[in-house]
């Protein structure tokens, strides 16, 4: 059972899926890690841009990848907004008050999109969605690759932007000590909405790299953002680098634990650890101890 | 106004309902709307008084509701024994994830995050395990017998809902003015402060999340004998969870009659949208998310804080 014919092919595919996991975990991490505030729209958010995807494909024919241009700066503008104009407003600056707003975004979004398409499951058939790759003895989904590659990429990208860019040192100075950025003339309440809106559009890069391979219904996203809180837990609130090892790290658990338990046992592990981590070291395993 | 008669009062008026109408509509409306105050009124004591946002008060409902219809169904039990037994089991999963999440520091969103996985948790356990009836469900058996927790009519599940609503208020209020309300005031405004002052945070946590988990589940029994039937999507769904935070904080979180009002608004809205909309799904719900977010942002202490800013500005109107 053991045998590396059954376990590497398990590990490659568990880290393809990781991939995803870990974007929609970077998004969360990263509001997290500036307005401190878990952000319980995220799911709706990732169910809404599935949405976009899928009938970017269905109605304009727009290949996901393709549709990812576009619709990455439109949830930017999305995100942007909704912290702007609503969360941020709503909350009064009060962290009880920003979870229950964004738990009734959660409830709007995704019972607009129940009310407009109704419960069915809808997927779009690529024609290039079952080709593969030929890695040593695993066969890999050329989706999986793609999105695997693109993750890595946008993974960098931001990496390289919070290093580098005048915005991403923003950000950064007002996770660490808000009051001392106001000070220094930085506007916190942009770069609260800036933050968002990199948040919203990583969920619109993962559902564009999703789409081909997976289905869409007014609950698809939810399933991914548990995933995600759990990694979020796991690397650190916060931390990029801590988001996308833990995705990869929970992609390659749920995918050998399916392998030996079975799928419908695997929720329930990531659930699990997901408590147990929270318990034990809420603060994660490469987080600073809070 | 005095604060026990003004409770006698809200319960004998709408205890009259039942004589002034017999629509069944009416009534289902109104235990609905008993139901979720009283769940509501759960969530209040650890999340209005004692500021603890739960996001998961389904494993209360759930428990209560399961317990109570396995034990008949499967063990033969009395509903009424079946009704307490639901009760303590739903305040002994109160007690052992409040002890395992208070144990270990959590606050604030990292809390609402281990309520709600532990709330689903159970929820895909419900879902599989044969004693729930995994997808099929669990079916209590018709008995309709005053002593089985069953009625020919919907007047006595109103009044017995009501009676648990208005036991609820009772004790909130005596919560309210115990020194045990005051810590756990003290810790909703500042924790460390109550604390430094020699409030066993911890304790006091403790206790409000069991009790408030007693009350959450006792809505949950009383679901059960009143619908007969339950799966792991309704006694452990989201729905509760939402419902329950959403009641007292529409009517004020932290205020005595705020769950009941809360009930009634939020109740009538969700009625008054599937009627507009002939009963399309999802739209009420996305009305609850907006009044959410609309209280939240426009009417931060709810109902409660509204009324309370409109009466002294009648008062100090009359002398300029």
């Amino acid at each position: 059972m053991l045998s590396p014919v059954i376990l590497v092919p398990a590990v490659l595919n568990g880290l393809m899926t990781g991939a995803v996991y870990a974007l929609v975990a970077l998004g969360l991490t990263l509001v997290y890690g500036v307005l401190h505030i878990i952000n319980f729209a995220h799911g709706a958010l990732l169910t809404a841009a599935m949405f976009a995807a899928f009938f970017a494909y269905t109605l304009l024919r727009l290949d996901p990848y393709l549709a990812a241009v576009i619709l990455t700066p439109l949830f930017y503008v999305l995100g942007f907004g909704l912290q702007r104009f609503i969360i941020g407003p709503a909350a009064h600056g009060e962290d009880r008050n920003f979870l229950l707003v964004t738990l009734g975004l959660a409830i709007v979004i995704e019972n607009a999109l129940l009310y407009a398409f109704r419960a069915d499951t809808r997927t779009i058939n690529l024609p290039y969605a079952f080709n593969v790759i030929e890695v040593g003895n695993a066969f890999l989904a050329v989706p999986k690759v793609i999105a695997f590659g693109a993750v890595i990429a946008v993974a960098l990208a931001l990496w390289a932007m919070m290093q580098w860019t005048d915005t991403g040192k923003a950000i950064r100075a007002v996770a660490k000590e808000k009051l001392g950025a106001e000070l220094s003339g930085i506007d916190v309440g942009h770069i609260y909405a800036v933050t968002f809106g990199l948040g919203t559009a990583c969920v619109a890069i993962a559902a564009c790299l999703l789409i081909p391979t997976y289905y869409v219904n007014p609950t698809a996203g939810d399933a991914f953002v548990l995933i995600a809180f759990t990694i979020v837990v796991l690397g650190g609130m916060g931390s990029i680098a801590g988001a996308l090892i833990g995705g990869l790290f929970v992609g390659v658990v749920e995918s050998l634990s399916s392998v030996f338990l079975g799928a419908s046992l695997g929720q329930i592990g990531i659930f699990v650890m997901f408590i147990v981590m929270l318990l034990v070291r809420p603060s994660g395993l490469f987080g600073a101890r809070a | 106004m005095k604060v026990y008669p003004s409770i006698a009062l809200v319960v004998a008026v709408l205890a009259i309902v039942p004589f002034v109408t017999a629509s069944n509509a009416v009534l289902n409306f109104l235990v609905m709307a008993l139901l979720i105050a009283l769940a509501g009124q759960g969530w209040n004591l650890l999340g209005g008084y004692g500021g603890q946002y739960s996001f998961g008060h389904a494993a209360f409902f759930g428990t209560g509701a399961y317990v109570t219809a396995i034990l008949q169904v499967r063990y033969g039990i009395n509903a009424w024994l079946g009704l307490f037994i639901g009760v303590a089991a739903g305040a002994l999963v109160g007690a052992v994830i409040g002890a395992l999440s208070f144990r270990s520091g959590l606050k604030g969103s990292y809390f609402s995050l281990v309520t709600l996985a532990f709330a689903e948790v159970l929820r895909i356990v419900a879902s599989v395990t044969p004693i729930t009836g995994a997808g099929v469900g669990t079916l209590i058996k018709l008995d309709l017998r005053p002593e089985a927790f069953q009625f020919q009519s919907r007047a006595p599940f109103y009044w017995i809902a009501l009676g648990f609503v208005g036991l609820s208020l009772v004790l909130m209020r005596a919560i309210e003015q115990s020194r045990f309300g005051a810590y756990l005031v003290a810790i909703r405004e500042n924790e460390d402060a109550a604390e430094a002052l020699g409030v066993d945070a911890f304790k006091v946590k403790l206790a409000a999340m069991t009790v408030s988990a007693a009350i959450t589940a006792t809505a949950g029994c009383f679901y059960a004998q009143y619908f007969l039937f339950l799966d792991a999507a309704i006694a452990y769904g989201p729905w509760i969870s939402v419902d329950a935070l959403l009641a007292p904080i529409v009517g004020g979180a932290g205020t005595l009659f705020g769950p009941l009002a809360g009930a009634l608004v939020i109740k009538t809205l969700g009625e008054a949208t599937k009627l507009m909309t002939g009963g399309a799904p999802g739209l009420d719900l996305v009305i609850y998310g907006l009044v959410l977010i609309a209280v939240v942002g426009l009417a931060p202490r709810g109902i409660a804080g509204l009324a309370a800013r409109l009466i002294p500005r009648r008062r100090t109107g009359a002398q300029p």
